[in-house]
């Protein structure tokens, strides 16, 4: 199940949501990404006010769809959960949640590490950051190209 | 037509989200529309030509949806977007 929204979500009802959903499960790993004050090394912007998430509507839905179907291919899960959050978010925000769930704990917590890899590397989201000097797009790091190679490999 | 989109900080740069182009009868491939669009236009030039051909360019290309590179083959009713590399989660 994949949600692009702007509202915030409660880690407890996805938990609880995907528990069921699931039925006999064994493992169930969630991933909350959260909104950081300061982006990349550059320090000299003073300290996050607000994050802007812009996303290309459509083309999101869809790659988040084929990284799922990637995860379930290679793991046998019961149940997957993505949400990322749109539009403008405040620091300590919630931005994004991966939860996978199976009848063992490897299988959960490599297929929902290997999403959130691939999802920041390939699914069409852009940061903003706007500190009280000034607003800047956050640039892409090459340590998450890193993280998706090691997918890649076996 | 072709309808070609622009995100994030390539959508600024150009200041424009959206557009629509008759596919001129020469430009087949994505490079070839990259010429078409710079051709005379700074802005273009300065968003595109600046990324170069490198492993980790600054524009990413998306045809209908899918990311694909420079030399791949349009169709006229292509929907095209740039836009700068993700930086999502």
């Amino acid at each position: 199940m994949i949600s692009i929204q702007n509202e915030d979500f409660s880690l407890g009802d996805e938990y609880a949501a995907i528990r069921t959903r699931a039925g006999d499960v064994g493992a169930i790993v969630t991933f909350t990404g959260l909104v950081r004050e300061i982006y990349g090394d550059d320090s000299t912007a003073g300290a996050v006010q607000s994050l802007t998430i812009e996303h290309y509507p459509g083309m999101t839905e869809k790659c988040l769809k084929d990284i799922q179907l990637k995860a379930e291919d290679r793991w046998p899960l019961l149940a997957t959960r993505i949400i990322h959050r749109v539009g403008e978010l405040c620091n300590h925000d919630q931005i994004v949640l991966v939860a996978t769930a199976s009848a063992h704990r490897n299988a959960a917590f490599e297929s929902a590490e290997f999403i959130m890899d691939y999802l920041k590397s390939e699914a069409p989201f852009w940061k903003k950051q706007k500190s009280e000097s000034e607003s800047s797009w956050i640039e892409s790091r090459y340590t998450d190209k890193a993280a998706l190679d090691r997918w890649q490999k076996s | 037509m072709l309808n070609i989109q622009y995100f994030a900080s390539i959508r600024e740069a150009l200041n424009r989200s959206e557009e629509e182009l008759e596919l001129p009868r020469d430009v087949k491939s994505v490079q070839a529309l990259i010429d078409y669009l710079v051709s005379g236009n700074p802005h273009f030039e300065a968003v595109f030509i600046e990324s170069g051909d490198s492993k980790d360019g600054k524009v990413l290309v998306a045809v209908n949806q899918t990311i694909v590179d420079r030399r791949h083959l349009l169709s006229q009713n292509d929907e095209v977007a740039f836009f700068p590399p993700v930086t999502g989660g």
